[in-house]
């Protein structure tokens, strides 16, 4: 057991620290929620891309440059040590990519892959509808079989960044008589500027248009934008539900920063504030900390070829809690100013910490809510009964 | 970087949890804690034998180490199964005595430390507690007062604490056997030590009170189904999961950082102490409320692992102590 890393590594670090210095912009680019942050942030993406940065793990013919996840991790703490940019492409990188490369076509995975990796097509989640929430398997819309492909119909919500973005990849119903409500689902991609469809952005909290509804209506899909076999979407899906929750979604960088970014708050104002907030500076600072070896387990784990199942269910409950109270902590710090919007004249400085607060409440949310993380843990892990569901 | 245990690591946890199952723990605690040591001393012999002392002795002085991940290994299963007496200190004491001047201290008791024929105790600064853990039951207790360091000649009174099984003295007087600051240097190091080991021994406990709590829960029927279908039961115990499993690599963290002298290698212990503490009381606590009535009693073998968990979560560093340390710049 060791903590060590490689030469190789430490100079893979090195040089992503000297290309981030070098590379991200002084101030920071307009929130990603708004169209002018929405191509500001897909330009970004390009120069990522350009160098090879954009997604280090992929296969080198995609753009990548086929690093383990060890090297993507090293990455991951330097992007964010660094204080560069979100990444406005994440759902397809997270998502639709594993996917892709488990049960995607070799001619999917060339056309889709490179220019999701430069930003040039941005993706979208349509999984959620208005009556299939944390019970997805009741989904309602529908794929009908027709000439040379599929037609699309039906309502999706909640999906992040469809306000701006290009393409869209969801589950819908293609038998509509099958014994179970899993059966019968057939994972499909669409373009959110197709004939029928109608995009709906919706505010989030802080009023920005984050997500959106999706209205389809007879929207034609070819055979070549399915994924998998048709029917088998839900195992499809599920593969992605998995990476999500799992180690891609939300790399431990992220919250190394934030935890630097906030003792050095403390640091700021040790003074004024008293040991009930130390306090949870330190347990967010633990929190992180607790988080990133979890990870570096975990990526040992599997480089050692024992695979992570339910126990990704960990992972999301812990770090949409940590992050939370990161930003919940940060806002007390701040007292009075906390309450200032990211952009107002007098907002404090140390980073976007308002903005970072509204989105880390959606965390306990999306990719699968907090209640039915803990539902898996007590019966996958634990080996609890299970209960009405 | 490979930070997970290697089969040898892990098959040294394997081995002691079989050696502790079998010899049944609990009737060594309610006799340790009446007072009746022999059951304590006979296991605690074993325990020797099978290497869980010479971990923290060094190979010159008839140890294996120090080796920090195995005796975090070591003492996780010593937590998961209870077993009672002054084993943090024991393991703090070889490691204040490593690091002292004086070869005859050393060839004297460390030897013996190392193969099970001394129990020893140890009352430090880094414990911030005026009592030496199981004083009279040990053949000697090691006292550091600023840069002074004595063995006991005697102890007061043993009083007793919430948990029966730890019996707390004050010890008193004894000759010196070293003084100066490599006396303090020594106890903040054994401190280290013995943090560590409580970390490791909370974790255990926090598991074994998780793991009797589940299958209690997947039994006891009540509306006509296991309690354990219903929800609120099973998000407390998924949060008790969650919390051991984020603490666990802290531990093995800090024993890896300590093993190498890592600079930041306290605030590392402090962090996996405060992380394991807590979760390990919070196992308690949900233990507890999951048995109902049942787990309010000290009949239920289940009890002397509630009780323990409170001491070791304020023992060799409050939570208070250990986050001032994280932060510390
Ligand atoms: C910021 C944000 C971004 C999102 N992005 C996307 C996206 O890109 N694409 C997409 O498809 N979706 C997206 N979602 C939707 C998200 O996946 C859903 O919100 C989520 O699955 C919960 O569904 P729901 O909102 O319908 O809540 P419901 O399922 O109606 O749940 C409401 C409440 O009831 C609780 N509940 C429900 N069932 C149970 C149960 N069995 N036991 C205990 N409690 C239960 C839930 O935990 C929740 O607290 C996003 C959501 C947010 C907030």
């Amino acid at each position: 057991m060791d903590l060590d890393f490689t030469a190789a590594q430490d100079a893979f670090r090195a040089e992503a620290r000297a290309w981030l210095a070098a590379h991200v912009p002084d101030a920071p680019l307009p929130s990603l929620e708004t169209a002018e942050g929405f191509a500001a942030h897909r330009e970004w993406e390009r120069t990522l891309f350009a160098d090879r940065w954009s997604v280090v793990s992929w296969p080198e013919e995609y753009g990548g440059r086929g690093a383990s996840i060890l090297h993507w991790l090293i990455f991951e703490e330097e992007y964010y040590a660094a204080g560069a940019p979100g990444r406005v492409s994440q759902n397809g990188i997270n998502l639709l990519a594993p996917t892709l490369f488990e049960h995607g076509t070799a001619e999917q995975r060339a056309r889709i892959l490179p220019p999701m990796a430069s930003g040039e097509v941005i993706w979208a989640q349509a999984w959620s509808e208005p009556e299939a929430g944390s019970d997805l398997s009741s989904l309602r819309s529908t794929a009908v079989r027709t000439d040379g492909g599929w037609r699309l119909s039906g309502q999706k919500t909640w999906s992040s960044r469809a306000a701006f973005a290009d393409r869209a990849f969801g589950l819908f119903r293609s038998d509509p008589d099958t014994p179970k409500p899993h059966q019968g689902l057939t994972y499909l991609m669409f373009p959110l500027d197709a004939e029928g469809v109608t995009v709906r952005p919706i505010g989030r909290l802080d009023g920005k248009p984050a997500f959106a509804e999706l209205f389809l209506d007879e929207v034609f899909v070819p055979d070549e934008d399915v994924i998998g076999e048709p029917g088998q979407g839900w195992r499809v899906a599920m593969s992605t539900a998995g990476n999500e929750r799992g180690l891609t979604l939300r790399s431990p960088g992220r919250f190394i920063a934030s935890a630097d970014r906030l003792t050095a708050l403390w640091r700021e104002r040790a003074a004024a504030s008293g040991t009930a907030l130390r306090d949870r500076v330190v347990d967010a600072v633990i929190g992180a900390r607790a988080y990133q070896l979890f990870t570096y387990a975990n990526a040992s784990r599997l480089a050692a070829g024992r695979p992570i199942g339910a126990e990704s269910s960990l992972n999301k409950v812990f770090w949409s809690e940590l992050d939370i109270a990161l930003h919940e902590t940060a806002l007390d710090l701040l007292g009075p100013y906390g309450e200032l919007a990211d952009g107002a004249p007098e907002a404090p400085a140390h980073g976007s910490w308002a903005e970072g607060h509204t989105f880390s409440l959606a965390g306990p949310i999306y990719a699968g809510t907090n209640e039915i993380q803990r539902d898996i843990i007590a019966e996958r892990l634990l080996g609890l009964p299970k209960g009405r569901r | 970087m490979r930070f997970l245990l290697d089969d040898e690591q892990r098959e040294f946890g394997r081995t002691l949890n079989g050696l502790l199952a079998a010899a049944g723990t609990p009737a060594v605690v309610r006799a340790w804690s009446a007072g009746d040591t022999a059951p304590g001393r006979a296991l605690w012999a074993r325990l020797a034998e099978a290497g869980v002392f010479a971990l923290a002795v060094p190979e010159e002085h008839d140890g294996l180490g120090p080796l920090p991940v195995e005796l975090a290994v070591a003492f996780g299963e010593l937590g998961r199964h209870a077993v009672p007496g002054p084993l943090v200190e024991t393991v703090a004491a070889a490691a204040l005595l490593d690091r002292l001047d004086d070869g005859d201290v050393m060839r004297t008791w460390l030897p013996q430390i190392a193969s099970g024929k001394a129990v020893v105790s140890l009352c430090a600064p880094g414990a911030n507690s005026p009592y030496a853990l199981d004083a009279d039951a040990c053949d000697a207790v090691f006292v550091i007062d600023d840069d002074t360091l004595r063995v006991a000649e005697g102890h007061g009174k043993v009083q007793a604490s919430l948990d029966p099984a730890r019996r707390l003295a004050r010890p008193h007087g004894g000759p010196v056997l070293g003084r100066g600051p490599e006396v303090i240097a020594a106890a903040a190091h054994a401190a280290d030590v013995a943090a560590l080991a409580t970390a490791a021994q909370s974790l255990g406990l926090g598991r074994a009170l998780l793991a009797r709590t589940v299958d209690y829960a997947r039994q006891r029927t009540q509306f006509g189904v296991a309690i354990g279908s219903f929800q609120a039961v099973k998000h407390r115990l998924a949060d008790t999961l969650i919390a051991l499993e984020f603490a666990q690599p802290l531990l093995y963290a800090a024993a890896l950082m300590l093993a190498t002298a890592h600079p930041a290698a306290g605030r590392e212990i402090a962090a996996a102490k405060v992380s394991a503490g807590e979760a390990a009381y919070a196992a308690a606590r949900t233990a507890l409320q999951l048995h109902g009535a049942l787990g309010y009693t000290e009949e239920l073998d289940l009890s002397l692992w509630i009780r323990k968990a409170r001491p070791l979560r304020d023992a060799w560093g409050t939570p208070s102590a250990c986050r001032a340390r994280v932060l510390a710049p």
